[in-house]
């Protein structure tokens, strides 16, 4: 018995310690390479640790690219994207979880079978209509099509379902407006739901690679995703650049999950259903 | 009174679901069908419409036709299906390690948790970034290692062989996070009762994992499975970002749809071959999916 006691924690520690080893591979070599010069990249045997620490690259991205702007654009577009999203998600779900109506489940029907349909196909007639409309290369068409997330508003109106009516009644009897009840019943009563949906919200949108790529092609305009890419389409070799950028753009992320970790695990969770 | 409640009721419906209703037809609907007539039709989104000189140019199913009878298309379904055949086993192996590993109560185990869970934060672009740079061959932390113990490792994203096994890793790292913390949601939900009792009867931990933990959380298996080849359909930023540069790989070796979307649409302005294509892809994932649906009734076990 005494031996089991032992052995379970060795092997845990093990396997843990081993697993955890490899997966920190790549940010121990993004912050080491970072720290290098140019000149020490093309070193073999490879410099696990510089030889001698340098802090350039990091002023480097800031002069050969408006990394700055890339960094306020990503803050930018994520917050309002967010909140976009949130508000109108959470409006349709209000009426679709708690105010009846002829077609309510019809509707509600259609709004989830589009989570059907890979975004592929309808991007590129999204596209021909944002570019017809001038939209190509500005923020309004980057963020524009966030104001409709089938997913949040199928999380939401589940949550909202679960709110007692009674707490709708009460405020019914005292008199309250289906705006008021929404913004003092319904929105409070949601908060753990919109903050978890919030958190991934707005992870998608400060990650985003792919809609960034089709609608912006101005340097100034960029967001950090797609100003990386473009950096590595530019300085191929210059890892010690491409890294400092690649860790200046994590740092908001790992901020929040420090201050939102519970969010962050309940948000991933509901995010497997979206796949 | 009543009617103008009613009325007040309907102005509040209309309200509420003005925003999400606007997008649903803006961005969904509409595009859905625009998406579908354009697939029948040749146009490079840029010559103005003309039906007289035939432009867009209505060639009916002729996309799907071509698209079909190109060699091209049935090597990029290759590659997606080698990048399955290598990653599934990979990714549930690893995060049902994970999840394990993250189902005790050990000393330290929240430092664990952060670290498992870096790269599901981290950008695909930073995390393809960085894994271009750990797989370059003379240079990489990896073949130093391999050489470390004798291996000589391969030239990875420089080698038609080994590029796609190269974003396979990539992809794992940046997805046993997620899909442990999925597996742990299901570990934690069993029963420690059902263990205990099997333990007392004699069970040893090989029949203890075969005959309850996997059974239980067969259904968790189930939707990872699912989830993984749907996004294994739409691979895209790190195929991008670590292949680039040329065309996807050495000849092409780690084409697959999106990225084939992408090019057609937006380099070569086919847009209604793309946008063919693009609904190959939805008949793909949906076909695999139903698949899958119908034969989870094997496999899958469901408390009642």
């Amino acid at each position: 018995m005494m031996n089991k006691t032992i052995v379970k924690p060795i092997l845990f520690y093990l396997f843990a310690s081993v697993l955890a080893f490899f997966i920190l591979i790549p940010f121990f070599w993004m912050i080491s390479t970072s720290l290098k010069g140019y000149g020490a990249l093309m070193s073999i045997p490879i410099q696990w640790i510089p030889e001698t620490i340098s802090f350039k690259s990091f002023a480097q991205i800031f002069a050969i690219f408006p990394f700055a702007r890339a960094i306020f654009n990503s803050a930018f577009v994520s917050i309002l994207s967010t909140t976009i999203t949130i508000l109108s998600a959470s409006m349709a779900a209000y009426v679709f979880a708690k105010i009846k109506f002829r077609a309510r489940e019809k509707l509600f029907l259609v709004v989830l079978a589009t989570m059907m349909i890979p975004g592929q196909v309808t991007v590129i007639p999204i596209f021909l209509v944002l570019k017809k409309l001038g939209l190509i290369n500005t923020f309004t068409g980057l963020i524009a099509p966030t104001i409709f997330n089938a997913f949040a508003i199928f999380m939401l109106r589940q949550y909202i379902k679960d709110i007692p009516d009674d707490f709708i009644n009460a405020a019914v009897m005292d008199g309250a407006s289906y705006f008021r009840i929404f913004r003092s019943v319904i929105m409070p009563l949601s908060v753990p739901i919109i903050m978890t949906l919030g958190v991934i919200t707005f992870m998608g949108a400060w990650n985003d690679y792919f809609w960034p790529l089709i609608i912006l092609s101005d340097k100034t305009k960029m967001t950090l995703s797609l100003a990386l890419s473009q950096l590595n389409g530019q300085y191929v070799s210059k890892y010690n650049i491409l890294m400092a950028g690649s860790l200046l753009s994590m740092i908001p992320i790992i901020v929040i999950y420090i201050f939102a970790q519970k969010y962050f695990t309940s948000g991933l969770q509901l995010g497997g259903i979206k796949g | 009174m009543q009617s103008e409640l009613q009325r007040d009721k309907l102005k509040t419906i209309m309200f509420f679901l003005f925003p999400s209703i606007l997008g649903l037809l803006l961005f969904s609907i509409i595009p859905i069908i625009a998406s579908f007539l354009l697939s029948l039709s040749k146009w490079d989104g840029l010559t103005r419409w003309n039906f007289k000189a035939g432009v867009p140019n209505i060639v009916g199913f002729g996309n799907f036709k071509e698209i079909l009878t190109d060699a091209e298309f049935w090597k990029v379904l290759g590659h997606t299906l080698y990048f399955i055949v290598l990653y599934i086993p990979l990714i549930l192996f690893s995060s049902l390690l994970v999840a394990n590993l993250l189902n005790n109560d050990f000393k330290g185990i929240v430092a664990y948790r952060v670290f498992y869970f870096l790269p599901v934060l981290t950008s695909w672009v930073a995390g393809a970034l960085v894994w271009k740079w750990v797989l370059s061959p003379l240079y990489g932390p990896l073949n130093e290692m391999l050489r470390f113990i004798g291996i000589k490792g391969p030239g990875w994203l420089q080698d038609a062989a080994w590029a796609m096994p190269g974003i396979v890793l990539a992809s794992i790292w940046k997805d046993m996070g997620f899909f442990g913390l999925i597996f742990l949601g299901a570990l934690q939900g069993i029963n420690i009762e059902y263990i205990e009792a099997a333990k007392i009867d004699g069970a040893t931990w090989w029949q203890r994992l075969m005959k309850i933990t996997l059974p239980i959380i067969s259904p968790a298996i189930f939707f990872v499975v699912v989830i993984c080849i749907i996004n294994s359909f739409q691979l895209f930023p790190q195929i991008m970002i670590m292949t680039e540069g040329g065309s996807a790989g050495p000849h092409g070796a780690t084409q697959v749809m999106v990225e084939r979307i992408y090019k057609y649409a937006f380099k070569y302005f086919k847009m209604g071959y793309a946008a063919a294509y693009s609904w190959l892809l939805f008949v793909i994932i949906f076909g695999f999916t139903t698949l899958q649906m119908k034969l989870q009734k094997k496999w899958v076990h469901y408390d009642e």
